[in-house]
């Protein structure tokens, strides 16, 4: 792999302090390249929107190291933070709450530019870029968030992460609040962006299907670490940890016989747990 | 409701209506606006309005009844024209409420956004200061100062601004510790913003509108306070105020005491103004459904959608009797050609037309559809819960062969908690954070029978270690918050079986949970549904799920049913455009992304 986009070297992630000090990540080291999709999967409290706000400075990082370009960046001042948002962009969960309702669209969309100091008319014409790039009629601009739809509205805020050409793209659950079919048509367009741009994205992801087909590899989160990454199709096909081959059986498919094949395997994954759990408990006194 | 349809760039328009219409819409804050509208406009021109001079003295004139000389509203004790005085005294009464809340509001404001919105130190001094302010006696501060120095009016009214700031600020301060959280925040942050102007102009954006609220009732405050400081005397005497002016007519109560309506008048028209503009903003911005009496309400009903849907959407006793003469059904829930539709400019808005479906005893069937297909409305229509501006137009629910729509609240209540039961989507706002777990559970069974507590808890136990929970006695014991999701789902679903129903709605069940408890609850249901043989109509949007519990599966899509079948029917062979969509749109099949090339870097196309 050539040089890494961004590199997380045994990052943790400590919220509070003194005695309400609690950890949430301990020791995460994670690589994306450029133009590469690492997928990133666990379940709530795992830990995976936590790493994801630490690489956008919005988490404490009380240990370790986040190397973007080679430059550590866990620590920055904002001076410094409002450089590297030309590079580092979000795209949240929840297209409800991530666009302020009481602004238009085309103040949502030119703000990321302006606080960069591009002039007036350049960010005009870029705003209609964007929204053509993903898909949304120019006369939304007036417009305001509630009078769209949610993948309407993940499509809006796509559009915000992309208005400063940057390489390195958060996507946290960005398709989970979304209807099945306009989930596929959000994922079809971040991986056809992805292609034309060569961005890098972290995707956040509960659902395994979700993140193999935008991923290249996969990372899987459990309480704070990562247990297991690898190739897109090795991890979401052939899991080896335990907890991912838990959570390749618990993954819903929408096919009955798949279903009742995964039910079994689910019964054997829990036995085994089970039997492990009385052995251990007959060997240590 | 907002939906997508298959175009991306399908344009869902809303009928945006912008405050100052709503505003105008409502009688009492239009008829506010005009009045405070006249007010200003007096206060401003009011050397050419007033009839004469304020201080011009005719003695003759000197309490003169109104309407009969020149003094149209009467002469005071000294022979002054009261009409001119109290226009001449709008001035005053207007600068006082823009002084005072003006002053308020900028302090309230600023500190209550920085302490907000940073927190930390600012935010602990900031409470500090205005707590000790809110806690300080107001008028005797200003009274002192009377005393000690000689004080304008302004500046009594800009002290007051500073003495009512604590409102100002904790209620700026709250909705900012609110909005500071959402995302749309962070994203400003990611931006690359300075804080500036994410404060200027995200957070006080979103809480605008409370604070304008405040504003009206601010100045409400402020007149009222400078006329009461103006009647005990405390303003300039040279110059006429609606106080002064009340202080005159009180000294002179016994001789001629209509002299207290026009200044009382004017006060308290003024300061009902205010309020009255204070609730329509309040109505505007946050948006209230009134809802409209029940006599206008039936007439709405029957000239939307005829005699007979009154009865649908009411409910009436004997109803379930009336309509017992239908055919017989074996079907455990048999929904048939039902239309459930919402008010909207005199026409009927549908969100659920013409839907037919049944359930079987000790069948699990699937409805799914997308957002805005009108699933959760059947179901709700189904269990009598829809919201009170819902409209059943058509159709009849028939649960083990009797109607269940047109029963009464009551009546509905009952077969809801003995023969219906319903598992919700989001476990926790669905448990009361107040009471424990097991006082929840015990409430329920003992309002459906004459259970003894002993027994109930007896029972609730029970019920709790069948559902799965690891230490029943514990969670018994816990409040909501003390629990997973996956444990309150739990929770949930036992209390839903205790009562044995026949029939159990399930409304996206596993979808706020995690994959593997997700997996874990839909085993439970389908096992608890084969031991009790309930019937069970689930609805959902993720097809994973009907695959993993349903026998059969009824789709919709904006309010209407598209196709219906067993699971491996639909799924195989789907007839209906829309199904086959769905299915294509389903991630489950498709290849796993390979690496990026071996030698690194991303290809160039």
């Amino acid at each position: 792999m050539t040089e890494p986009l961004l590199t997380t070297e045994d990052l943790v992630v400590t919220y509070g302090r003194g005695r309400r000090a609690h950890q949430v990540l301990h020791g995460v080291s994670v690589c994306v390249a450029p133009g590469e999709t690492l997928g990133l999967v666990g379940e709530s409290g795992s830990g995976k929107t936590t790493l994801a706000r630490a690489a956008l400075g919005l988490a404490p990082v009380s240990a370790g190291r986040i190397l973007f370009r080679g430059e550590d960046i866990a620590h920055v001042g904002p001076r410094d933070r409002r450089r590297l948002a030309r590079d580092i962009q979000v795209v949240f969960q929840d297209p409800y709450t991530s666009l302020n309702p009481a602004m238009t669209i085309r103040d949502i969309l030119t703000e990321p530019l302006v606080a960069q100091g591009v002039p007036g008319d350049k960010a005009r014409s870029r705003v209609l870029e964007l929204l053509d790039r993903v898909a949304m009629p120019a006369n939304s601009l007036d417009r305001y968030s509630r009078e769209f739809s949610g993948g309407q509205r993940q499509r809006i805020a796509i559009a915000r992460a992309l208005a400063l050409d940057p390489t390195f793209v958060v996507c946290d659950e960005p398709v989970s609040a979304l209807d099945l079919s306009t989930q596929r048509r959000v994922l079809d367009l971040l991986i056809e962006i992805q292609e034309r741009t060569s961005v890098a994205y972290l995707f956040i992801s509960h659902d395994l299907a979700v993140v193999r087909h935008v991923s290249h590899r996969v990372a899987v989160m459990l309480r704070g670490e990562i247990v297991e990454i690898g190739p897109s199709a090795q991890v979401t096909e052939h899991p080896q940890h335990p907890y991912t081959q838990r959570l390749w059986a618990a993954n819903l498919v929408a096919d009955p016989d798949e279903q009742e094949r995964r039910r079994q395997v689910r019964a054997q994954l829990n036995q085994i747990a089970a039997d492990a759990a009385t052995l251990s408990e007959r060997t240590t006194p | 409701m907002t939906h997508e349809l298959e175009a991306p760039g399908e344009q869902v328009v809303i009928a945006r209506k912008s405050v100052w219409r709503r505003l105008l819409h409502n009688p009492l804050s239009a008829a506010a606006i005009v009045y405070l509208a006249i007010v200003v406009l007096v206060a401003v021109f009011q050397s050419w309005i007033a009839p004469f001079p304020p201080e011009r003295v005719v003695p003759t004139l000197t309490n003169v009844s109104p309407f009969g000389s020149e003094y149209f509203l009467g002469g005071d004790r000294a022979g002054r024209d009261i009409l001119s005085r109290i226009i001449a005294g709008t001035r005053g009464g207007v600068l006082s409420g823009i002084i005072m809340a003006s002053v308020a509001l900028s302090i309230g404001i600023v500190f209550g956004l920085i302490a907000g919105y940073f927190g930390k130190v600012f935010d602990n001094v900031a409470n500090w200061v205005f707590s000790v302010l809110l806690a300080a006696p107001g008028i005797i501060i200003l009274l002192a100062l009377y005393t000690l120095v000689d004080v304008s009016m302004p500046v009594a009214m800009a002290v007051l601004g500073v003495i009512a700031s604590p409102g100002v600020f904790y209620l700026v301060r709250t909705l900012t510790l609110n909005v500071r959280n959402e995302l749309y925040v962070d994203a400003a942050r990611v931006a690359g913003l300075s804080n500036v102007r994410i404060v200027g102009r995200h957070v006080l954006l979103a809480i605008k509108g409370p604070i304008i609220i405040l504003a009206a009732f601010l100045c409400g405050g402020a007149i009222s306070a400078s006329a009461g400081l103006e009647f005990i005397g405390l303003g300039n005497p040279a110059e006429p105020s609606w106080g002064s002016i009340l202080n005159d007519a009180f000294a002179n109560l016994f001789i001629a005491p209509w002299q207290l309506i026009w200044p009382g008048l004017a006060l308290g028209l003024t300061m009902a103004a205010l309020v009255l503009l204070g609730n329509g903003l309040r109505d505007a911005i946050e948006g209230s459904f009134i809802k409209p009496s029940l006599r206008t309400w039936r007439a709405e009903v029957t000239g939307l959608a005829g005699a007979a849907a009154v009865v649908r959407t009411l409910g009436v006793r004997g109803a379930s009797k009336a309509q017992a003469g239908s055919p017989e059904t074996s079907h455990l829930l048999q929904i048939e050609w039902l239309q459930v539709g919402y008010p909207n400019g005199g026409k009927l808005n549908p969100v659920v037309d013409d839907v037919s479906l049944t359930v079987d005893k000790g069948e699990i069937v699937g409805l799914v559809g997308e957002s805005g297909s009108g699933k959760t409305q059947t179901v709700f229509a189904a269990m009598g819960l829809l919201p009170d501006n819902a409209v059943v137009a058509a159709g009849s629910v028939r649960l083990d062969g009797a109607e269940l729509l047109g029963l009464p609240d009551d009546e509905f209540a009952q077969v809801r908690g003995s023969r219906l039961a319903y598992i919700p989507q989001e476990p926790m706002s669905n448990l009361d954070p107040a009471f424990t777990v097991g006082s929840q559970l015990m409430e329920g069974i003992r309002a459906q029978s004459s259970t003894s507590r002993a027994e109930a808890k007896r029972l609730a136990l029970a019920m709790l270690a069948r559902v799965g929970i690891v230490d029943p006695a514990r969670t018994f014991k816990s409040y909501p918050h003390e629990i997973s999701g996956g444990m309150a789902q739990r929770v949930l679903i036992a209390g839903a079986v205790m009562g044995k129903p026949h029939l159990l709605f399930a409304d996206e069940p596993t979808t706020a949970l995690d994959v593997t408890v997700q997996a874990e609850v839909l085993d439970l249901l389908r096992d608890l549904q084969r031991e009790y043989g309930m019937g069970l109509l689930l609805v959902t949007h993720n097809l994973g799920v009907v695959a993993a519990v349903c026998d059969r599966v009824v789709v919709m899509r904006l309010g209407q049913v598209v196709e219906q079948g067993t699971v491996r029917e639909v799924f195989s062979h789907p007839r209906h455009e829309y199904t086959k969509m769905l299915l294509d749109s389903v991630l489950d099949h498709t290849e796993a992304r390979s690496p990026l090339t071996e030698e690194g870097g991303p290809s160039d196309d």
